[in-house]
């Protein structure tokens, strides 16, 4: 009794957030050190290359070591820089990149923040992630970061847009920005996910022929928003050195890097519980239902996680296999083929859902 | 309640300061910075009041759009701030003028809201946010406002930002004659056989035409 009580009490309950917010965090970075690792394994694999094998196990432990020597190394400030903007840039991009996961449903119950407008904070958060960004490339004074920073403010608010009318399309059908309620929704079976027209028997699959389009817009456009090729001009190699991050080195250098992989890993996520059912099994199978509440959410877990990682492997994909755009094909699909498409797809799910969804 | 009053003056300390540095800093790029500071904190008061739709659109809007366009025109503009403060003697008593009635008008305005919502309060206290009563969300309350009572005044808003949005593309649109442009559709239509022809040359002959 004397434990329950400690936990309701306000010393409790923020001891309880910590400790939640820490195990995201560390499941994570966990994480994040072995899809850097796979990230490279399959760009590797598909260019018939070993990729990192030497240190550990089949290279397992390769991130760990970049790491130690991330840390150990000198962080060099540019002499012209501005010396606090330039600090401040890879701790911004670190901290947004980390603070989206918040609100991200990963197991039924499991969540930091349940909030109501879940969706809209995923949103900001991710159209903050371009001050990191900004702010680096110009804080270096130095032409390469500077070019490669205003590339990629351009391109990150250029794609939001079509971002925010894809998931416009999901709220629409789902009537909550709650995502803990938006996976709940999508329970019962692959069919009711929402890529799929979501909940709503045989009828809603109309709405699939929308809304398979609008989750391949919401990847691609979540590619351009994380600068991941096919869409990495801010650090296009071949012209821009390494864009923003060229006079970073050492620490700084890592939180960026770790900050834009946290993003990546973030619009898998979000892909999963946008369109694909979050911790919802592909077949619910009824025995599931007998289990302990906390077996069911590592089941639910389970799921969630290898939907991501599926979506992450879609990502290492296209960095392996599809060539970079150019400036002006990059903005053209951003403006002129996304932006209107999501358009009109926002205004046939709400019709569908004026008109069609009571039948 | 006393924690929510902390919170309450740190983020309004915040706001207050960030918004003085916004005019006070000499760089106009950390003058930006301290603008997005100043949204961040605002949107962390209207957390505090209830209303977190308004705060994730304040973030989104001002800070995710407008802020990072301030952000991008000021840093590719040379700001010569010699020029800029020379006349600052001559439009202080203007300036001083306008600044002064605009706080008397807020002073005004928002003891007048916060006398109203006092009394509505004490009369009703279910009446508490237009959420609290009927138990919808933020947003619902929001919506449904301001697609009754509103709609019209909200139709016009975006008839508004149409024009200004039109204004803004007539007013920089240039025809300049003589450009080569990218013709996408021409690019990919492009096969192998209209790009590439396979010619078969005889040692020591060349190509001709």
């Amino acid at each position: 009794m004397g434990a329950q009580s400690f936990w309701a009490t306000p010393g409790g309950w923020t001891v309880l957030t910590v400790l939640q917010i820490l195990a995201v965090m560390i499941w994570i970075l966990l994480s994040l050190a072995f899809l850097l690792l796979a990230d490279r394994k399959i760009w590797a694999g598909v260019q018939m290359r070993k990729g990192p094998n030497v240190v550990g196990p089949f290279g397992l432990l390769q991130s760990f070591a970049d790491f130690g020597k991330f840390l150990l190394k000198e962080i060099v400030i540019p002499s012209g820089a501005d010396k606090t903007v330039f600090l401040l840039a890879p701790l911004v991009a670190f901290t947004l990149g980390f603070g989206a996961w918040a609100v991200i449903p990963l197991a039924p119950g499991w969540v930091v923040s349940n909030i109501n407008v879940g969706v809209l904070y995923l949103f900001a958060i991710s159209s903050l992630g371009v001050y990191g960004i900004i702010m680096g490339g110009w804080a270096s004074n130095s032409k390469y970061p500077f070019l490669g920073s205003l590339r990629s403010a351009a391109q990150m608010v250029s794609y939001e847009v079509s971002i925010g009318f894809v998931i416009v399309t999901v709220i629409i059908l789902s009537g909550t920005l709650n995502l803990q309620q938006i996976v709940t929704q999508q329970s019962g079976g692959f069919w009711n996910w929402y890529v799929f027209g979501g909940p709503g028997g045989l009828t809603a699959k109309a709405m699939a022929l929308v809304m398979v389009p609008m989750a391949w817009i919401f990847f691609i456009s979540g590619l351009a928003e994380t600068n991941r090729p096919p869409f990495d001009l801010p650090e296009a190699e071949s012209e821009l050195v390494a864009g923003y991050a060229v006079e970073y080195s050492s620490t700084p250098y890592l939180l960026f890097q770790i900050g834009e992989y946290a993003n990546i890993v973030l619009i898998c996520a979000m892909t999963t519980i946008l369109f694909f059912g979050g911790w919802q099994a592909p077949i619910d199978f009824a025995f599931v239902h007998h289990w302990p509440a906390t077996g069911q959410s590592f089941y639910g877990f389970m799921w969630f996680f290898l939907k991501v990682i599926f979506f992450f492997f879609l990502v290492a994909m296209a960095k392996a296999i599809v060539p970079r755009y150019r400036y002006d094909q990059l903005m053209r699909l951003g403006w002129k083929v996304f932006l209107p498409t999501s358009l009109v797809a926002v205004v046939a799910v709400a019709a569908w859902r004026v008109f069609g969804m009571q039948a | 309640m006393a924690l929510q009053a902390i919170a309450f003056y740190l983020m309004a300390a915040v706001t207050l300061a960030s918004g003085f540095a916004v005019v006070s800093a000499r760089n106009p790029v950390h003058s930006v910075l301290f603008l997005i500071s100043a949204f961040f904190s605002a949107a962390g008061l209207f957390v505090l009041m209830g209303a977190e739709f308004l705060a994730m659109l304040l973030v989104v809007v001002y800070v995710g759009a407008v802020a990072v366009l301030f952000l991008f025109v000021v840093m590719m503009l040379d700001v010569d701030f010699a020029a800029l403060r020379q006349g600052f003697a001559r439009y202080m008593p203007l300036g001083g003028l306008v600044a002064g009635a605009l706080a008397v008008e807020m002073v005004v305005v928002s003891s007048t809201v916060a006398t109203q919502g006092a009394a509505r309060l004490n009369d009703n206290p279910m009446a508490r946010g237009a959420g609290a009563a009927a138990n919808v969300t933020n947003a619902e309350a929001i919506g449904r406002v301001l697609y009754t009572n509103y709609v019209y005044f909200f139709q016009a808003a975006g008839m508004v930002l149409l024009v200004a949005m039109i204004g803004a593309i007539v007013l920089t649109l240039r025809h300049k004659p003589g450009v080569r442009r990218q013709v996408i559709a021409d690019q990919v239509a492009r096969t192998p056989k209209s790009g590439m022809r396979v010619v078969s040359l005889k040692p020591g002959e060349g190509v001709s035409e």
